[in-house]
């Protein structure tokens, strides 16, 4: 079974430390939440690990099966079974989704080994289905003109077909109303229930998005770090005291 | 002076991108029987005249080019200063067949052989490309579609065999699109052109497939000075294809074409280019069409290479409802400068004219578009659309845009759109989080951006330029 491994974690903009020992194992099937308020490290978290290049990792390491991915580039980082689905993904005009997801597919496989293209859209057909994403969507250029709930949907699709064994959720769940936030929820819990179900790490703000992908773990961050650790009854709490609950609870620990 | 035979050596100046041209250098024997050595007088253009066996009239035409040509300035008020780099004097104007280049495919650079493997080119073309062998055997394809369309009437021919064999046709055409005159380079090609094709389609008949160049490889074709004249009489309707996606080897540094299109009254004529040029080559091709009553030109222009490269192809819209579109793509990667762009000259009531203009600049790349669209006071219902588009891929990129368009009058519309974007590096890093390569990532992006251009292209054009634009990025990213 696979298994990413965050082990004590510091990441800086610049000179500033943003995430300041950040420690946490995700294993396949696994779906761990981490919420907290804006700016203790979350998104800078997440995009760190798949290799985004404006995050120094000064100290610390990530370990997938066993392996530091630390020293790859992030297409590297991907291929090894790494994920990112984007708080605000990228538009690229002009590119099909097919395409583009092709060539994603295609850049997995071994040099010379050519992608069978009838069961590649047989594939695609089914995990759209699954997402109830119309086939049309499919000859659209990624991104381009979507709305915030396309954009969602279009990351959780990707997924799917990537098939990751971990999967790194960078607020999802912004910018959707609760239909869309409903469609793209129904879409990870479908492949949680898959025999290739992902670790998934699911950054958020809000406990709303919990009621519908109901996680086995929950984790406050705050000042770049884990502070508090719990189910699925820690995130309810949080709604109801809210964050400066745990701002007092770890001022009272650290004074 | 022993003239040779008539075919010249058409793989002598054929280049291949970024190579360090001095490695693996063609010689030549030293024998002035076979080539008009370097430099440019009147001794060297009636050298090639009398080789090519021309009418007095024609070689007039060309001493007369010749001092256009000495006279005329650099255009470097409003061009780039790098012209001012050329050498005239160091540049061999004319080499028949006596002066086949040398090398054995051993001296052929590693860089250039695995190109050619990444593009798939066959393997007894790579050796021609290569400039192994002086000619390529296509003469069975060349005759081949020859014989096809003569049934027709259409005759296909180089530019020598054309003034020589139908003068009737194509001396009431040839220089009158594009005059001597018209600019220093244009001068030049009219002193020392040859090669190029020459093609009449007769009155209703429409051309099948395209008409390659690339068919008649070994008959003069690739020359650095082509003239190439096709004339589509009423209601014909012809598509011709000129260059290949393969980098050409060269052995000079100085390419300056001439390109005439005259489309009669209901006359459809499609010009369509891919040009791969080594990185070191001045490429500065004048090229324009006229368009009859109800008549079409399209030129779609794929630039890609060379140290610098002047295109604008024109149309004159002469008859009334006549229609004309350019449709261009330019890369320029490291130290490369493309200006190129396109000019719509509007002549009479209702025509229409509609320029789509992409550009890509990669590294220290530079592109710039320039566009005459002219529609003068008197005329009504004209109609232009501009598009230009360009694509910086790294902050050393350059761009320019210098779009002239003068509508007067208050019963002509135009319309004009320009965009500038950057390949983002959350972009890339978007792309690479699901597993593409930066380069692959890069390559996706500039496919991207010229795919609704590229849709438009014969489709073994965009498959080959999709492959190609991969290979330039490959080579961009550090």
């Amino acid at each position: 079974m696979s298994q990413l491994e965050i082990k004590d974690l510091h990441i800086s903009i610049g000179d500033k430390p943003i995430v300041k020992g950040f420690t946490l194992t995700i294993k396949q099937g696994e779906v761990h939440a981490i919420m907290g308020p804006n700016g203790t490290g979350k998104s800078t978290l997440a995009k760190a690990i798949a290799g985004h290049p404006d995050y120094t990792i000064t100290s610390g390491d990530v370990v997938l099966d066993g392996k530091s991915v630390l020293a790859m580039e992030p297409d590297e980082r991907a291929r090894a079974g790494l994920f990112l689905a984007f708080q605000y993904p990228s538009e690229i005009p002009g590119v099909s989704i097919a395409n583009f997801l092709r060539a994603a597919v295609q850049a997995r496989m071994a040099e010379g080994e050519e992608l069978d293209a009838t069961g590649y859209y047989k594939r695609l057909y089914a995990k759209m289905d699954l997402l109830k994403i119309d086939r049309k969507f499919t000859s659209r250029s990624v991104n381009e003109g979507f709305s915030g709930g396309e954009k969602k949907r279009c990351e959780i699709l990707q997924m799917a077909m990537l098939e990751p064994k971990v999967a790194l959720m960078d607020e999802t769940d912004s910018g959707l109303d609760i239909d869309a936030l409903r469609i793209v929820a129904d879409g990870v819990n479908a492949q949680r229930k898959t025999p290739a179900a992902p670790g998934i790490l699911l950054i958020t703000h809000y406990q709303r998005l919990l009621d519908y992908i109901v996680p086995d773990f929950v984790h406050v961050m705050w000042d770049g770090r884990i502070v508090k650790s719990g189910d699925k009854s820690l995130a309810l709490e949080l709604e109801a005291k809210g964050y400066d609950w745990v701002k007092q609870e770890f001022a009272a620990a650290t004074a | 002076m022993k003239p040779p035979t008539e075919i010249e050596t058409a793989a002598a100046e054929n280049p291949v991108v970024g190579i360090d041209q001095t490695k693996g250098d063609f010689q030549y024997k030293v024998d002035y029987a076979f080539d008009a050595g370097t430099g440019l007088s009147e001794d060297t253009v009636r050298y090639i005249s009398s080789v090519k066996k021309e009418e007095p009239w024609l070689l007039e035409f060309r001493l007369k080019a010749l001092k256009t040509f000495l006279d005329k300035p650099m255009p470097t008020h409003w061009a780039t200063k790098d012209l001012e780099n050329i050498n005239f004097d160091k540049i061999r104007y004319y080499l028949s067949q006596g002066q086949k280049p040398k090398r054995t495919w051993d001296e052929v650079p590693d860089d250039i052989k695995k190109t050619f493997e990444r593009l798939g080119i066959p393997e007894q073309e790579r050796k021609f490309l290569a400039g192994v062998e002086a000619q390529f055997d296509s003469e069975a394809a060349y005759s081949n579609i020859k014989d096809i369309v003569a049934k027709q009437g259409v005759i296909f021919v180089n530019s020598t065999e054309g003034l020589r064999e139908h003068p009737e046709i194509f001396r009431k055409f040839f220089g009158k699109v594009i005059p001597t005159g018209d600019n220093k380079f244009s001068a030049l090609n009219s002193a020392v052109f040859s090669g190029g094709s020459f093609i009449y389609v007769p009155k209703g008949v429409k051309v099948a497939q395209p008409l390659q160049a690339y068919f008649r490889i070994n008959a003069e074709n690739f020359g650095q000075f082509e003239r190439t004249l096709i004339i589509a009489d009423e209601g014909a309707e012809v598509v011709y294809m000129e260059g290949c996606t393969a980098p050409k080897f060269s052995t000079s540094t100085l390419h300056s074409a001439v390109v005439e299109l005259v489309a009669l009254k209901g006359a459809k004529i499609q010009y369509i280019t891919v040009q791969n040029w080594a990185n070191n080559v001045f490429n500065l091709v004048t090229k324009r069409g006229v368009a009859h009553e109800d008549a079409e030109i399209k030129w779609i222009d794929c630039n890609i290479g060379s140290r610098l490269t002047m295109k604008y192809p024109g149309v004159v819209l002469k008859g009334e409802r006549a229609r004309g579109e350019v449709l261009s793509i330019a890369l320029a990667n490291d130290g490369q400068h493309q200006d190129t762009g396109a000019k719509m000259i509007h002549a009479a009531n209702n025509t229409t004219s509609n320029i789509i203009a992409k550009s890509i600049s990669v590294g220290q790349g530079r592109s710039t578009y320039r566009g005459v669209v002219h529609i003068p006071k008197h005329l009504k219902g004209c109609k232009n659309n501009t598009e230009c588009d360009a694509l910086l891929i790294n902050t050393n990129s350059r761009t320019d845009t210098y779009p002239a368009i003068s509508v007067k009058g208050d019963r002509n519309a135009t319309q004009h759109e320009a965009s500038v974007s950057k390949v983002s590096e959350d972009m890339i890093f978007y792309m690479q989080s699901r597993g593409l390569t930066e380069a692959q990532a890069m390559s996706l992006a500039v496919n991207g951006f010229i795919n609704d251009l590229a849709r438009q292209f014969p489709m073994e054009y965009s498959v080959e330029l999709k492959r190609l634009i991969d290979l330039e990025m490959e080579g961009s990213v550090g």
